[in-house]
């Protein structure tokens, strides 16, 4: 089907277009040089390519396990079936349905679930495949598994390198996520690491160790995206030496493709000055600090708001901490051999100094960095607080004014202990085009995203907005509205959504990673694999790997030894 | 003579343990001999009587019917009705189970579960409380304590004990048995608390006041219990927080005796904080010991569709959950369903009478392998095939753990999934029919 979007002022920046007017074409899916056949009339209006989330939980048991646990975050949102819709419901925790529906409504058209032990992934992918209309990937974590700890202890980074490549075949995985390393293993019998110095219960290794042999086996395979990690100490006051401490040990790492060392899960949670909730102040600045005469490094936001949240992830004591803080009700789910994990629901107050300072760092990253190819914007969905929220993200980063409009519902406190209230940063369009869409897309190493080039996936988000004569730092609850309910969305040359109706579910993609190494390394490998299965797996090693009727459509990227660095990858200094 | 063929590593659909690792041998198309399962998987995955053909209720007499006849008079009763009742799922895969969710939101129907007469209070109390657990194997690899509460596995679960629990060895529990504590609470003493090192017998229906005497004793607040509680000695007790504290990782599976005796929802809400409290103190886990191989898929599958685990009303077209208004029992108790697709379950059996017998007052479409108690007043009969043995799909463990179910023979019976998207199919041909006539 062929499709011309008219008359648009199209944000590229991955191409070079800084908002210019022009035509695009899309044929068979793709972007190509010239079309006739449905015209789109976007004279005038925000043209960017479709949205790319790099870092959300939307599937999994610690997803579902939220919605079982939350049966009132279920009541909210509830859309009943009409047209090519089925039922919606949920807030933080949406069912699959509405999560595939409000990303598209949002003009996003590819998110990556941002964590997934092995052995579970076979429902990651379950729930993938129902999500409707958007691409999708999911990464797979590595950070307490009993394999890697027993290669890094070995340092036997070959050997390490073909798990890691076993683990994300067998996973249908995207890429290595690293979560609390060593933290998940220590909590099997109920204790954590304080530090990634300290010594892993067991298994003679530290949490550093772990981090540099998974990054240097990451490189030594060039997968297309680099590891991706939740820092030790994470969500604690003073974590922020335990961040520039890890991203220390990583700046001597060659990448094995264009691209960054490693990305920064949720950057906020990790920026924490103050030895206690009490003295908890924004350590935010020397994070930027750090950032900006760093190349190695990327970050998303994983931005707080106010009001309600599903905190969930693999770093299981914290979520322990949390349930203990706030005595809410506590989700734990330790994996065999790979992970933990936890989930507590959460509200985030204005009136908390403590909420109010945490809503205040994940902004001051994201305006304190110069580069914004360097920092994504997420709220961690739905830990920071639900995707549905990102318009209000956006304009807080591109309006001084909405920010000090929100500053005065604040905790009074909040001006000594942050440098908020000084910032005068105000985002344009081509720098949330590249936060939301060309920057995610890179670092993620999905070439076909994020940009609307010739060859490009026809992915394309169209807002009723017109950015040649609207002030979004004046007129931002315009721009909040207009970016809520994308005029169109379009995915893969089909409009999905039309000013928030649905008018389209086709099933998305998933992308997955298989990488080639040498047979060699893997016939080292499979005897201790075999060993494991015969000695502590609770499954048969022939049931393990995610079979492939569970990715009834799915897009293989080839990565490993044999494979060449892609050509067409920019280095961050060359686009900086 | 064909050769036979060794079918390895299947996956036993029996019950809640999945065991993954049943050697099958096949002939002819026939199941020879099963090996490593245990007497209830081995009799499921060597089969018994089955039923053959479709059936239809005819002048008050199920008579023999085309598989298009019965799919079609299934999807006539479920179009006539205003509330059809979906129930069971259990005994059957997810992908049957999705197209299940599917189907009651195109007639507006309630679709729930076997877990409301099962582990449902469970589901409740981790609403309440959430659910601080592990897969099996972190039990296995781990636990040197393990509470077994108003449950028999010897002889319900019978390879629960040396796959996952009480007789397995792993990396930190070498020993087996014999370097854990294994501890039976429960009203009588089973064949599972014959193997305990503790046996706690007490009272029927006490199980609440015993947990909370428990809580108050691990939280060192001893002195304000009396010196019976639910008929367990308060020394007795002590001893157990004792043992519970001094665990390195201790593990709790419970079973019906607590879901379903007085109390049902709070006394897991209460076992639920019982184990959080005990992490306070050391690592502790808790899980129910499902008992259909994969009524955990039942609730996976619900929740991510409707973002409800079980009990779920489509009447209104979007999802509405609030058990003790949307669940079975609650619907057949005050006649509020005019039609019932019951799928690999036999409420008949199982319901309490005065609902069972609701069921006969409206029409049934039954999809089964066997015929049981529901069978007799069942106005359509649908026979299919075995998931897990004639159907390929995908269970859930009672850990929560998804693995796939293979094909170990063919049959000529289509499967439930199959099935089901037929009635889909005829429910959507009869719409578009009715309006065109219109």
């Amino acid at each position: 089907m062929k499709m011309i979007i008219k008359g648009g002022i199209v944000y590229d920046p991955a191409n070079g277009i800084f908002g210019e007017e022009m035509d695009l074409c899309i044929d068979q899916g793709r972007v190509i040089e010239q079309a006739g056949g449905e015209v789109i009339d976007a004279r005038g209006l925000l043209v960017m390519p479709g949205g790319v989330d790099a870092h959300s939980h939307i599937a999994g048991k610690k997803v579902n396990t939220g919605r079982i646990m939350r049966p009132d975050d279920s009541r909210l949102g509830t859309e009943p079936r009409s047209g090519v819709c089925r039922p919606s419901t949920g807030y933080t925790v949406p069912n699959c349905y509405a999560m595939g529906y409000r990303y598209a409504r949002l003009g996003y058209t590819t998110a990556f679930e941002a964590a997934t032990p092995i052995l579970e992934a076979r429902h990651t992918h379950e729930e993938l495949a129902e999500i409707p209309i958007i691409d999708k990937g999911a990464l797979t974590l590595f950070g307490n598994n009993w394999q890697v700890m027993e290669c890094v202890r070995d340092k036997d980074i070959p050997k390490l390198a073909a798990y890691v490549a076993w683990g994300l075949r067998s996973a249908r995985g995207y890429g290595v996520k690293i979560v609390n390393p060593g933290g998940g293993e220590a909590w099997g019998f109920g204790a954590n690491v304080k530090s990634h110095r300290d010594n892993v219960p067991g298994f003679d290794v530290t949490p550093a160790e772990i981090i540099r042999g998974l990054a240097e086996a990451n490189e030594m395979l060039r997968l297309p995206h680099s590891i991706h990690i939740h820092f030790n100490n994470l969500g604690k006051p003073g974590n922020y030496t335990t961040a520039l401490e890890t991203l220390e040990l990583l700046k001597d790492i060659k990448p094995g493709r264009m691209r960054q060392v490693v990305h920064v899960a949720h950057m906020q949670f990790s920026a924490y000055g103050g030895t206690s909730w009490r003295d908890f102040e924004s350590k935010a600045p020397a994070i930027a600090d750090y950032f900006n005469t760093h190349s190695h490094a990327t970050m998303d936001m994983g931005q707080l708001l106010f009001g309600s949240a599903t905190t969930m992830t693999a770093d299981a004591p914290l979520e322990y901490g949390n349930a203990r803080l706030t005595h809410n009700k506590w989700s734990n789910h330790d994996i065999e051999l790979e992970e933990s994990s936890g989930v507590v629901p959460m509200i985030y107050f204005r009136k908390m100094l403590v909420n109010a300072v945490q809503w205040a760092i994940g902004l001051e990253l994201a305006l304190l960095v110069r580069d914004p190819w360097k920092t994504l914007m997420t709220t961690d969905h739905p830990n920071g607080s639900p995707f549905v929220n990102y318009p209000e993200v956006i304009t807080l980063l591109m309006s001084r004014a909405k920010r000090e409009a929100e500053m005065a519902t604040l905790h009074e406190q909040l001006p000594n202990r942050t440098t908020l209230p000084v910032i005068e940063r105000e985002m344009d369009w081509t720098e949330i085009a590249i936060m939301t869409r060309a920057a995610p897309a890179r670092i993620l190493g999905l070439t076909d995203k994020g940009h609307l080039g010739v060859g490009a996936d026809g992915d394309v988000s169209i807002y009723s907005i017109r950015p040649e004569d609207v002030d979004a730092a004046r007129d931002h609850a315009l721009v909040k509205k207009a970016l809520s309910s994308a005029l169109y969305t379009i995915k893969g040359g089909v409009v999905v959504a039309k000013e928030g109706r649905i008018l389209a579910a086709p099933e998305g993609r998933t992308y997955w990673v298989d990488a080639t190494v040498p047979d060699a390394d893997h016939d080292r490998l499979m005897p201790e694999i075999e060993d494991k299965f015969a000695k502590y797996y609770s499954v048969q090693l022939s049931n393990y790997a995610v079979q492939d009727a569970y990715l009834p459509s799915s897009r293989v990227i080839r990565a490993g030894l044999s494979v060449e660095p892609a050509k067409s990858a920019r280095t961050l200094a060359e686009v900086a | 003579m064909t050769e036979s063929v060794m079918i390895k590593d299947a996956v036993c659909s029996f019950c809640g343990c999945l065991c993954d690792d049943i050697n099958v041998e096949v002939a002819e198309g026939k199941i020879q001999r099963v090996r490593h399962a245990c007497r209830l998987g081995s009799s499921k995955i060597m089969g018994h009587s089955r039923m053959q053909t479709p059936m239809i209720r005819k002048d008050g007499v199920l008579q023999p019917a085309s598989f298009d006849e019965a799919y079609r008079r299934a999807a006539e009763i479920l179009l006539a009705a205003k509330k059809p009742l979906l129930y069971g799922w259990a005994s059957t895969s997810c992908e049957a189970q999705k197209k299940g969710v599917l189907l009651a939101e195109e007639v507006g129907g309630v679709i729930d579960t076997t877990a409301t007469v099962c582990h449902g209070p469970s589901v409740i109390g981790i609403e309440e409380k959430g659910l601080p657990g592990a897969t099996l194997g972190q039990v296995k690899n781990r636990a040197d304590t393990i509470v077994f509460w108003g449950c028999n596995p010897v002889e319900a679960h019978p390879r629960h004990s040396l796959r996952y629990s009480s007789n397995s060895c792993g990396r930190f529990t070498e020993q087996g048995r014999a370097g854990r504590k294994i501890v039976v609470v429960d009203v009588r003493e089973t064949r599972t608390a014959k193997n305990a090192d503790k046996f706690v017998r007490i009272d029927p229906g006490c199980d609440y006041e015993v947990i909370s005497a428990l809580r108050m004793l691990v939280a060192g607040k001893g002195d304000v219990i009396v010196d019976t509680v639910g008929g367990a000695l308060k020394a007795d007790l002590a001893a157990l927080a004792e043992m519970l504290k001094a665990a390195r990782f201790g593990a709790v599976f419970f079973g019906l005796g607590i879901t379903h005796s007085k109390g049902r929802y709070k006394n897991i809400d209460n076992a639920l904080s019982l184990v959080a409290d005990l992490n306070q103190h050391t690592k502790f886990v808790i899980m129910p010991m499902r008992g259909h191989y994969n009524v955990g898929g039942a609730g996976q599958v619900l929740a991510w569709s409707s973002g409800y685990p079980m009990s779920v009303d489509y009447a209104r077209g979007a999802p509405y959950f609030n058990p003790g208004e949307t669940a079975a029992c609650d619907l057949l108790g005050r006649a509020d369903t005019d039609a019932a697709l019951i799928v690999a379950a036999d409420p008949v059996s199982n319901f309490p009478r005065e609902t069972a017998a609701a069921l006969s007052k409206i029409p049934v479409i039954q999809i089964d392998p066997y015929e049981n108690p529901t069978t007799l007043l069942s106005d359509v009969v649908i026979p299919c095939a075995i998931a897990g043995v004639e159907v390929e799909g995908t269970a859930y463990r009672m850990d929560g753990l998804a693995l796939r179910l293979r094909k170990m023979v063919d049959s000529s019976l289509p499967g439930d999934e199959q099935i089901i998207a037929e009635i889909i199919k005829n429910i959507r041909e009869l719409r578009q029919k009715a309006e065109g006539g219109a």
